[in-house]
Order: structure tokens, then sequence, then C-alpha cells
């Protein structure tokens, strides 16, 4: 570890918290729907799509409306981006002449895109024509961020509203979030990119003589774009296979540094928005004070993990740190900095591989994923995963103090505490279900590259990276089969709308319920008691459950590397 | 029912029935109201069965402990239960005892005649004779006489109580003796649902329904129940990757440690024991939910009188007006009082003889008391051929028109205002229709009762007083006793209406009452204590009765409630935070197999696998006994605020929760080993 390396982290989260409440106003401004300096520019065309739409903006829906039409308009974008896929071959804008995408292939990736998961079984650069790219992908990487900010917005409502009967209107949530969120600031965004270097153009690739005097095609495209949005969004589906450790998608040191700030900002902004929202602003900070530990833990656990290398290569007479699968130009500070950012946030964009990390440094994304994303956490999906912790942390522990919990003026009853199980349960039964039958069955174990635990770790992540919509990989999985397309796929779906539909059905029931108004008996959720309290409960609820299945991936990995054991 | 309060738990007589009553409750269909520990049966039913018939490798005396333990696991559960159940019984059986015996004298028609029957054949409106002696037969109402009534075996009270027709002291109780004169009693209940029935299926448990928090608890259970099944259900495909099997017996250890065994076995019991707690109190609650609505008060709407002010006020000083001398008015006002057998009237004749050397003690001959009315409202006496009359300031003056406009009753007045700023009532004297000044009679604000609302304040509660009394000595009473607010000249309707107010801003309010215009107020509150001496209505309309009648114990109520809560969640908490421990010792123990590197896990060095997993099944079924005392007395709470209350409790139950198996199976492992059972 250096102290350059430190420099950088705590530079990261100076100007992350710095982020947090100018982007958490704004924020506020767009859950209010309060008119913005932006709306001069785009209030027009905001207000030509509910005309052309017929919807008024200002009609309430109550949770099962909201969910239902969320879940058509996630429906048919699916549907939409299957077909532009399948039929990539005879539509234009496809330089290189790439066939239509296979129906396994463009199921996960429709599934995966609409998902805000951004798994990716191929290499972008060679199967999606450019068409693909932006029609298909990029738009999605607006809308489902869209989706994910706009849900969080209506669980807000659902704790700030009282005896209310609606959570908003999903139209206008996501149109607002799109028009005065995610389109401004990836315009600006990716000028910066292309102004640092990052390819933006309708040509498909280009010729160029290496120093060696080899020739070689250098894929090109509208990479910028879809850049910005791949992090803005949290998506992290990225135009190269190499994705953020390709020189065209991430061309410097200072690029790096924004990309990761970019992942981050809007989840920060949200916490203070749901403070903002809430009437307290302390509530937000005590979340994310929690959510920064048990950030800053992971990263000191990767950094530490990957600084000091692997045994087994310093015996060999290789000293320093791993570098195996790192970009030389980022080196191992701002590698294991940027996979802690990409995991706790449900982003997936990598700008180093996982696979090759050492086996407690891969584990840390592996368990960021597994906590459910809610360290800061996929835009929108971050918060909303989160307060289902909270409440769960309420409910133990605010009995402790004497009274039915309650939260942040809520009462928290059987019917919450119900749904969040619920939700949280999801994530367990698919990730270990999934990986239990990829174990057991030989379609499954095709898949990963390494033998012993190291395998397993592989096909554990893949299944953790899909329910979690984060679409980072060990890239060690060979998951481009009928059987990983169709089992992540349908993964990723269930991950993403079996947690949302019951966090909509919470907010619909915290909105209805009367304002318990704070006293001195009430249970404290803005101190650093809280904050440790949800820590605790993060890691005790969240983590317990995937303990055997990390004992048997990247512990016993770990172990193995001390002894000097290898598969 | 007398207190009982400090008998102990663990009692021959009490737990030997209670093991009867373990095993009894292994009945699936009772088993299954607690899913959990329902789940913990199923596993230890299949584990016997595999016992026999399972060819797994694992040594049979290993396998007959596990199944032993994961079987007391079960049984510490119900007898918990068992256990709370059965205190309440006891109390029960003296209760049943009293009922047997009850026989009725009903009335047939008007007149006396009337015929002897059993107290349970006793319908809805008959109207029955108790006389002298006689145990009151059923609830009800008495419609014509008066009689003193020895209410001893409700209320533990052994000083009688005066029931009569009409007004608030006019309802009666099964099994209260009338010790003297005889009354008409009409029967207000149906069989079987009388007062006493209702205490006796109370405190027995039986007609026990899950309260709203209890089942939103049960719920998070068998939310983490499935959570740990996905979590162990999944483990035999991770290791059938790394190329081993993991024996099901195993397995099952695994899943019965981590599912949250502690807190399903001991939360029945918490509840029972909660209302138990309340009925050796001396407060009976309807119902479980009224219990955890008391811990949830944010509003104590308390009468001044009896709660905050002892019930009688004190004469404490003598104000003279116009040229009236001190003495003079002490001498009038000693007269006037001697034959006022009212403690305030005592009071005033106390002071007229300490302060002012005053010596009479008995009216002299020939005084002729005039007694008080409510169409005069003074009271007095004709003396020597004058008049001494006192009463309330307004009521003096009416009774002398004359006096009104004279320069002392301005004096008067002014010196009768400022007492009431004071917190005082005034009484002013007249003699032969000249004013010759006020008594001061102060309302005594009961000792200690200002720290008591400082606690409620830290705990989060309003304090309301309400009080018949004008605005002016309210506020200064208010202050005295450092309650948050106030309600003077309090109507029914007010109360009723301040209730509503609160409510509607989300608070939930806490109030006592005894009359019959307090029914709609003790109906409309979220905890409404009726008095056990006030009216059948007022019984009818609270969620809980005192049966000590005593109006402060609303601030105990209120702790009670808390408590209940509170061991709830401390219980939770430590069962939750139990399962970190147990992970570390059986993963490695588990998994060596599969990876022996993984031996690094095993952080509390347990001597052998197998005696790592039954450490840990032995400690999470010995944790539940180990218990059991906690959840029957319920956590110490102390009133200190949410947050300081909140980092105790995590430090004790969830830090302890954390540590304390570490420990506990670490000492188990080395008796286990030390007695060679693995």
């Amino acid at each position: 570890m250096t102290l350059q390396g430190w420099i950088l982290i705590l530079a990261f989260v100076g100007i992350l918290l710095a982020l947090a409440k100018p982007m958490g106003l704004w924020l506020f401004a767009l859950y209010e729907g309060r008119r913005t300096p932006l709306h001069t520019v785009f209030g027009p065309i905001e207000s030509s799509f509910y005309k052309l739409a017929g919807i008024n903006p200002n009609e309430e829906q109550g949770w099962r409306r909201y969910a239902v039409h969320m879940l058509i308009f996630n429906a048919a974008l699916l549907l939409f981006t299957y077909a532009v896929l399948r039929l990539q071959g005879v539509l234009p804008l496809n330089g290189l002449g790439y066939a239509g995408i296979g129906a396994d292939g463009a199921f996960n990736t429709a599934v995966s895109f609409t998902t805000n998961t951004n798994w990716q079984w191929y290499s972008g650069e060679a199967a999606m024509s450019n068409l693909s790219q932006m029609l298909a992908l990029t738009i999605q990487n607006f809308l489902s961020a869209a989706t994910g900010i706009a849900l969080a917005f209506a669980l807000f409502r659902g704790f700030a509203r009282r005896e209310a009967k609606g959570i908003g209107n999903f139209w206008a949530d996501v149109t607002r979030v799109t028009l005065y969120l995610l389109l401004p600031i990836s315009i600006v965004y990716a000028i910066y990119l292309i102004a640092s270097g990052v390819p933006q153009t309708f040509a498909a690739s280009v010729d160029v003589t290496t120093l060696e005097g080899v020739k070689q095609t250098l894929a090109l495209g509208p990479v910028a774009s879809q850049e910005a949005i791949k992090m803005l969004g949290t998506n992290g589906g990225g135009f190269f296979n190499a994705n953020s450790a390709h020189p065209f998608e991430n061309p410097t040191a200072l690029t790096n540094l924004v990309q990761m700030l970019s992942i981050f900002s809007i989840g920060v902004g949200l916490t203070y928005t749901f403070g903002k929202a809430v009437g307290n602003v302390r509530q937000g900070w005590a979340i994310l004070a929690a959510m920064m530990i048990i950030f800053l833990v992971g990263v000191t656990i990767v950094y530490w993990q990957e600084a000091a290398g692997n045994p087994i290569l310093h015996n060999l007479g290789i000293a320093g740190g791993n570098m195996e699968g790192k970009e030389v130009r980022f080196g191992i500070a701002a590698s294991a900095l940027f996979s802690v950012v990409t995991t706790a946030a449900s982003c997936g964009a990598v700008n180093a591989m996982h696979d090759s990390f050492t086996a407690l440094g891969g584990m840390i994304p592996l368990l960021n994923i597994q906590l459910g994303e809610v360290v800061i956490g996929g835009v929108g999906a971050g918060i909303y995963g989160f307060l289902l912790f909270a409440i769960l942390a309420v409910f133990v522990a605010g009995l402790m103090v004497g009274r039915t919990p309650e939260y942040v003026g809520k009462k928290i009853e059987s019917r919450e505490v119900k749904l969040a199980v619920l939700a949280i349960a999801v994530l367990p039964l698919i990730i270990l279900g999934g990986t239990a039958i990829a174990s057991v069955l030989e379609v499954g174990l095709a898949g990963p590259l390494n033998k012993g635990p190291h395998g397993f770790s592989e096909i554990l992540y893949g299944f953790t990276s899909a329910v979690g919509n984060n679409g980072s990989a060990f890239a060690g999985l060979t998951s481009g089969t009928p059987f990983y397309n169709g089992m992540l796929g349908v993964a990723m779906w269930i991950g993403r709308f079996c947690v949302i539909v019951p966090m909509l059905a919470i907010a619909g029931g915290l909105a209805a319920k009367k304002y318990t108004p704070e006293t001195a008996g009430s249970f404290p959720t803005t101190g650093p008691l809280w904050t440790g309290l949800l820590v605790g409960i993060v890691l005790i609820v969240g983590g317990l459950t995937f303990l055997p299945s990390l004992a048997l991936g990247p512990i016993a990995d770990h172990v193995a590397m001390i002894n000097g054991q290898t598969f | 029912m007398a207190r009982t309060a400090s008998k102990s738990l663990f009692t021959a007589d009490l737990i030997v029935p209670a093991i009867g009553d373990a095993f009894r409750k292994l009945n699936p269909r009772e088993l299954i109201r607690n899913p959990v520990m329902f789940t913990t049966a199923v596993v230890a039913v299949l584990l016997t069965v595999l016992l026999a018939v399972g060819q797994d490798g694992l040594a049979a005396g290993f396998k007959l402990q596990l199944v032993i333990w994961l079987w007391l696991t079960v049984l510490f559960g119900t007898f918990a239960e068992a256990l709370a159940e059965g205190r309440g019984k006891a109390q029960a059986a003296s209760l049943r005892a009293t009922k047997a015996e009850l026989t009725a004298k009903r009335l047939k028609g008007d007149g006396d005649a009337h015929e002897s029957v059993a107290a349970s054949v006793l319908k809805m409106g008959d109207v029955v004779l108790v006389q002298t002696g006689d145990l009151i037969p059923a609830d009800g109402e008495v419609v014509s006489g008066v009689a003193s009534v020895n209410e001893a075996a409700i209320t533990g009270e052994s000083a009688p109580v005066i029931r009569e027709a009409g007004g608030d002291r006019s309802a009666v109780t099964a099994g209260t003796r009338v010790i003297s004169d005889e009354i008409r009693v009409r029967v207000t209940v149906n069989p079987g649902q009388g007062f006493l029935d209702r205490m006796i299926a109370l405190v027995e448990g039986a007609e026990r329904q899950k309260t709203p928090n209890e089942i939103a608890l049960t719920l998070l259970l068998v939310g983490l129940t499935i959570i740990f099944l996905i979590a162990v259900g999944t483990i035999p495909g991770f290791a059938s990757y790394a190329g081993g099997s993991i024996p099901v017996a195993i397995l099952a250890a695994l899943l019965i440690t981590l599912i949250p065994t502690t807190i399903a076995a001991l939360l029945s019991a918490i509840g029972i024991a909660g209302m138990d707690r309340l009925v050796r109190f001396n407060v009976l609650a309807k119902s479980g939910r009224a219990v955890e609505a008391a811990g949830d008060i944010d509003v104590l709407l308390l009468d001044k009188t009896g709660t905050i002010t002892v019930g009688d006020r004190q004469a404490t000083e003598f104000r003279a007006v116009g040229g009236t001398s001190q003495a003079g008015l002490a001498e009038a006002a000693l007269l006037a009082s001697l034959a006022d057998e009212t403690p305030e009237g005592r009071s005033i004749v106390v002071l007229a003889r300490d302060k002012f050397g005053q010596t009479a003690t008995a009216l002299p001959a020939g005084a002729e008391v005039i007694p008080f009315t409510a169409q005069t409202r003074v009271s007095g006496v004709n003396f020597n051929g004058s008049t001494i009359q006192k009463g309330a300031v307004d009521s003096i003056l009416r009774a002398y028109p004359a006096a009104a406009t004279t320069a002392a009753a301005t004096e008067l007045r002014r010196v009768s205002d400022e007492i009431a700023r004071a917190g005082g009532t005034p009484l002013a004297v007249a003699k032969d229709g000249e004013l010759l000044g006020c008594i001061f009679l102060k309302d005594i604000v009961k000792a200690g009762i200002r720290e008591r609302f400082g606690e409620l304040r830290q705990m989060g509660i309003r304090t309301v007083m309400i009080t018949g009394d004008n605005p002016l000595t309210a506020a200064s009473i208010a202050a005295e006793a450092g309650v948050d607010d106030f309600l003077a000249q309090a109507t029914p309707e007010d109360k009723l209406a301040l209730i509503r107010k609160e409510q509607e801003g989300g608070r939930l309010v806490a109030m006592c009452g005894d009359g019959t215009n307090d029914a709609p107020a003790l109906a409309q509150a979220d905890v409404g204590v009726a008095m056990n001496t006030g009216t059948q209505a007022a019984r009818e309309a609270g969620n809980m009765v005192d049966l000590d009648s005593d109006p402060t114990k609303l601030i105990e109520v209120v702790g009670l409630g808390k408590q209940l809560l509170m061991t709830r969640g401390a219980l939770t908490t430590f069962s939750v935070a139990n399962d970190v421990a147990k992970y570390f010792a059986i993963i490695p123990a588990m998994f060596v197999v599969l990876y022996p590197g993984l031996g690094v896990l095993n952080v509390m060095g347990l001597a052998t696998p197998q005696s790592a997993i039954l450490s840990a099944i032995i400690f999470n079924a010995l944790i539940i006994p180990f218990l059991v005392p906690l959840a029957l007395k319920g956590v110490t709470y102390r009133p200190i605020g949410a947050g300081p209350l909140l980092a105790r409790n995590l430090a004790i139950y969830g830090l302890g929760g954390l540590l304390a198996p570490f420990v506990g199976i670490k000492l188990i492992d080395l008796a286990v080993n030390g007695l060679g059972l693995a």
C-alpha cells in the first residue's frame, strides 16, 4: 500500500461527500416535481411527451398502479431490445456486418440491460452493431436507471406522506429523471470524455499499423455517449469487452477518477434526498455514514490484499503486489478502489479483472453484491434496498427501547416486516439456488475456467452478479451458453422485480399510515448508534446467509494460496 | 387475589406440572402456532428416523446425542411456555375455587320471593337478592339498596367499599362478599362472560391471542428461518462441486443452530409473563394488545385529584379582610367547621387550633348546624343568635347580596384571586352578612410526583393534568407538579376532544377514569384504565381495569408495557447475534473434510469437528432454559430516554449476544471432550 494510493482513496471519499448535498438537492427538486432552471430547455419536450402519450403527470398512482405501469414499461423495453438484437443483421449501422444475436443470447442481453444489470456474455466490439449499441443498449442504460430512481422516489414518498393514497406518478418520475438529470449530465460528461480521448463516431473501426509494423483493426463507435450513462446510471455494460480497462473507454487517470465518482454520485445524492424528503437531513447522513463504513472496510481489505500479492508468486521470486489482470495505467490502488465502487454500487463496470484478484480481494466485490448492493448501490436500487434493511434493523432493535418500532415517523408493523423479509430473501434464494444447481449439473460445471474453489467462486460470482443486477463478472466463467444465458437471464429478472414489487407494496402501505411524531422515547435513527446498528444488521442478515458459500469459494481459495496449494 | 409478586419462579409445584405440559405441547396442532419450533421438531423427527435407517458414516452415538439435543431444544421451548402458563394457572385456581361455591337468590317478580339457584345459570337481566354474608353471584349493577362490600377476593384490599344503587358506585363483581345490609343486583353478563371468568381465562393464557407486534415478530422469525433454510439447503450442491458430501445430520445441526430458536422458544412465554406481571400488579388488561399499546403511549391524561395531588385539600392560611383580625377569622372559621366532617373541614379545625390557639373541640351547646346543600352551596352554624357561614366566594356573595358591593367584598375578591393564582382554593367566611376573609385551601402535590413526571418526560411521554379547577388554580398546580400541560374546568366532552386531537396528531393516549361519563373517553383512549370502584359502563369501556382503583398506577402500566416490548427485542437481538459464533463452530467442522485448510476458521479451537457441532447444538438448546428467568421477569426498564436505553441494551444483548456463545460453546466443548462424549 502506498501513500499515493491512500490519497487517491481519501480524495475520492472527500469529493463524494461534497457531491452528496448538491446532487441530493437537485434530485429533491425532481422528487417534488419542482421547476428547475433546465425546464426552460426541456420543459416543452416533457409536456409534449405527456400530451403524446395521454398522461396526466399530476395524477397520483397507488402502489399497485405504479407497479403495474412500471412492469408494463419494462416488459415493453425488454421486447424492443430483444427485437433489435435479433434483427441486428438486417438493420442499418452495422459496419462490421454482424449477424443477429441468437435467441438465448438476445434474451439474456435484453433482460440484462432492462434490469440495469448489464451482464455481458459477449464482447461488445465483436458482436454488437453500432445501432444495437445505441438503440438497444444505450437507451436501456437511461431508462433502467431512470426506473431505479423513480422507484426510490416512490418509496421516499411512502415514508414522507401521511395518510395518502398515492406514491407519485411513474411516468412523470421516469420522464423527469431522464430529462432533467440523466440526459443533461450525460451530455456534458460525454463531451468531457471525448475531450479526454474517448471515440464518438459512426465509423465501425479503424485500421492502424502498430510500432511492430503489424496491421491491426481497432473497433470504434459511439463510445463516449454510452460510456457516460454507463457510469452515471450504474449500468456498467461496456462498449468493449475490456470495459473500463480499455483505453478507449477510460483513457486517463482523471477519467478513471471521474468514472468512479459518477458511479456513486446519484446514489450518494439520493441519501440526502431521502433525508430531505422525510424532513430531517440527518436521517440521510446516518444512512450514508453506514454505507461509507462498509465501503471503506471493503476498500481497505481489497487494497491490502492486492498490495500484499500472492505468496506463491513471491516464493517464485516475483515480488510485489498482485498485478495480474490489472491495467498498468491504473495500478493497484485505483483498481482496488474501482472494484469496490463498482460492486458496492450495482454498476458492474470494471477497470481490472476481478477474477484475477487475490482470493480475499475478489471476495469483497462478491460480498458487496451479496449484501444486496446497498452500499450506495445502484441508482435508486441502492437506497431502496438499504431502506429494507433499515426496516429490519428498526424492527429488531427498535423493540429494545420499549415501543412499537418506528422509522422516520412511520410505525413498522407486520406488513412491512413480511414484505421486507420477502424482498431480502429473494436474493439468497436465487443466488445460492442457482449456484447449487450449476454446481451439480454438467452444463453448469462446464462454465468455470478454473478448478478448485476458484472455479466455484466464478459460478457463485456469476449468479450473484446477475441477481444483484450488478453485471460485473469473474471473467473466468464462460457464460455464453444456453444454460447460463437462460439461468442468468431469469435470475436477473427475479433479482430486480421480485425486490421491487414488495418494496412498492411497502411504500404504498407506509404512505397510507399516520405520522407518529418523534419524542424522547422514540428510537433514535440519526446518531452513531443507529449507524453502527445498520452496519451490523446488513452484515449479519445480509452476510451470514452467504458464509457457507464464501467459505467454499474465496476463503478456501485464500487458505489454499497461503498454503501454496494450486488447483 | 392477594399480591404474590415475590413468588419464586422455580418452585417444584410450578416446575413439575410444567414438565408434563411441555410434552403435551408437542402436539403438532399446537406446535405449528410457533413455526420455528415446528421446523425444529420436524428436523428432530427426520433425524430420529435417519438414526434408525441412515448410513452416512457418522458414529451412532454422536447422532444419538444430536437427536437428543434437538428434542431437548423443542422441549425447552414448550417448557418455557408451560411454565409461564403455570404461574397464571396457580392464580386462576384460587379464583376458580371462589366461583365454584357461588349460589344465587334469584328474585321472582317484584316481591321478596326468591329461589335458590346455582350462579352458573344466571342470565343477563336476572335480578338477585344479596344479603349480609352472601357472596355476590354474578357481575351486575345494584338496582336498589346500599351495602358495604368486601372486594378482597378481587382486589386484595380488605377494607370494605360502599355499593349503592344509582351513581358511580353501583357496579358489583362476582365473588365479592356483602358484609352489611342487603342489595338487589341486576345481572349484567351471561354465564361464562363475567369478570371472574375473564380473569381466569386471562391469567391462564387460555384466551391468549397473538398481539400485532408478536405477529410481526413471528413473521420476521419465519423469514429468517426460510433464509437459513436456503443457506443450508444449498450446501449439498456446493459440497458436490468440491467433490464431497455433507451428512444430513450435520446439515440439520447447522440449520437448527442458525434459525432463531432461542427467541422463538421464549416468545409466547414473554407475552404470557407480561400479562401476568400486570395481573400481579392488580391491573387486568382485557387484551395483550392493550399492554403493547401501553408501551407506545405518548400522552398521559392524569386526573389531578388523587393522582397528582393527595385527594384532599388542606387549609394552610387565613386571610382576613376589612377590619377583621386574623384571630377573629380563625375563630369564626373554626366554629363554622367543627361540624364539618370532610377532610377540608377537619384541616381548618387543625389549622385554627395549631396556629391561633383555638381550643374548642366540639360545638357549644345550643349551636345549630347549617348543612351544606346543593342549592345554597354554603355551610355553617347558628350560634348565640349569630350566623357564621363558609363557602365558595361566589356562593357567599350570592347569599349576602348587600355585602357584595362593600369595600370588603372588593378586597375579598382580590384575596381570592391571589389564592387561586397560587394554586389554592379560596373559601370565604362571613358572619351575619359581614365578610371576614378567606381560608386558603391548598392542594397538596404528592411527594415525588414531580420526579416521576421528569422520568416520563425522558421517556418521551407528555403528561396532561385534568382538573375541574379554574385555569388560574390549575396553572399553578401544574407548575408545582411539573406536568407538561393541563386541561382546566374539564368536562367529559373536553376530555374526549383532547384525546381525539392528540390521536389525530399521531399520538397514543392513556387515561384513567371511573364514572359513567368517563366511558366515551375511556373507549376512545388507546389505553383506558377503568377503576374497579367505577361504574359497569366505565369498566366495559376501558381496556384495562385497575383492581386497586389507584390512578397513579397508569404510570407503572406504561413501564410494564415497555418492559414487555423490550424483553422481546432484547432476546431477538441476542438470538440473531448468536449466529455468528455458531457459524464459526460449525462451518470449519463441516467443511474441513472438503478443504482441510478451512480449519483456520475454527477460531475457538474446538477439539474435533464432532465435538464442535455437538457443542454448538448443546449451547443452542441450553440457552433456552438459561434465559427463561429473564423472559419471565422481563428486561429491567429504566426511564432514561430512548438513546441511552438502546445503547445499554445493544451493549448487553447485541454485543453480549455476539460474544457469549463463543465462550459458551468453548466451555461446552471442553466439557464434551472431558466427558468423552465426542
